[in-house]
């Protein structure tokens, strides 16, 4: 199915679970925070939610800034 | 209790100087720049992960144990964008402190003060510890402590200007009316400014252009260390009034006559 993955529509298995994406992605989890649709989703929540076709999902990181 | 500590929501940071992570030539300079500085906590942006991950993370070049990271919210201009950012922020680090900045115009980068305080108030009430960006009139800067800012950061100049303290005086008004911590953060050019913001008895200093951009980012952050330990000592050691005419250092008395 496909999902919007920060800005770019993505490829995912069905039923695929945030943790599951991180793992495709080589992030680890407490690394980054995950947004699916404008919610943010509580690190304890990863293993657990599904992702749904046309879901849109900003994964995101501390990068440089002032 | 040493001149160097600064205690902000609490707790205590071995540093005056808070420095930026942007606009480095390179991270491994960054880092050098980092240590050189003696700085206690750096400031971040909250951004989508490079899924092209060929590139460096900035997170592999800050160590934990040396550095608090104090999480920006660089590029918002509403309350709302902000406190999204804000909360982002939270889910990445586990940590509720931010930087919160609300920008009102993107060519001087000036802050939205309407939305600073909206963001502010959300966020207090939120719980997290809140160090808002914004401009040197003393009425707002109150307004943000009695929404419950943690620390006010009034700035000196625009971002990245280098123009350096431009209203001292309106720093030192906002000091006197303050019970929280001013930290002097954007428009810091060189050295000197530094040491003028310190000597004005601000509690701290954040930059990050007049390091990263610097011809040599490394031994201009050991400038600036050095220019944030003068300017809080002659602070502390308090200086001489200001006068019209002269006062000779040399007695007249034992001149032959």
């Amino acid at each position: 199915m496909q999902i919007r993955l920060n800005g770019k529509m993505r490829e995912v298995a069905e039923g695929s679970t945030i943790s599951r994406l991180l793992d495709e992605l080589a992030l680890k989890p407490y690394q980054v925070a995950v947004q699916v649709n404008t919610d943010i989703v509580k690190r304890d929540r990863y293993p657990d939610l599904v992702l749904r076709q046309g879901d849109t999902v900003e994964v995101l990181t501390f990068a440089a800034g002032g | 209790m040493s001149s160097e500590i600064l205690t902000i929501a609490g707790k205590e940071f071995h540093s005056r100087l808070i420095v930026g992570t942007g606009k480095y030539p390179d991270f491994a300079t960054m880092a050098k720049a980092l240590a050189a500085s003696g700085t206690a906590m750096v400031t971040v942006a909250v951004r989508r992960v490079n899924l092209d991950r060929t590139q460096e993370s900035l997170l592999d070049y800050l160590d934990p144990e040396k550095y608090a990271l104090l999480p920006n919210t660089a590029g918002c201009y509403s309350a709302d964008e902000a406190v999204m950012y804000a909360r982002l922020a939270r889910e990445v680090g586990i940590s509720n402190w931010v930087k919160l900045e609300v920008i009102g115009d993107p060519r001087t980068l000036f802050p939205d003060n309407e939305e600073l305080l909206k963001a502010t108030k959300i966020l207090v009430s939120e719980g997290f510890v809140v160090l808002p960006y914004t401009n040197d009139d003393p009425v707002f800067a109150r307004k943000l402590e009695d929404a419950g800012a943690a620390a006010v950061m009034p700035l000196g100049a625009p971002i990245g200007s280098g123009l350096g303290i431009r209203n001292p005086h309106n720093i030192m008004l906002i000091l006197q009316n303050a019970k929280i911590p001013i930290i002097v953060d954007a428009g810091v050019g060189t050295a000197s400014d530094a040491a003028i913001a310190m000597e004005l008895g601000v509690d701290g200093v954040l930059m990050n252009t007049a390091i990263a951009c610097a011809k040599d980012p490394v031994k201009m952050a050991e400038a600036m260390r050095q220019a944030v330990q003068a300017g809080r000592l002659a602070f502390e050691a308090g200086r001489i009034p200001r006068k019209a005419y002269a006062s000779a250092s040399t007695a007249m008395e034992g001149m032959i006559e």
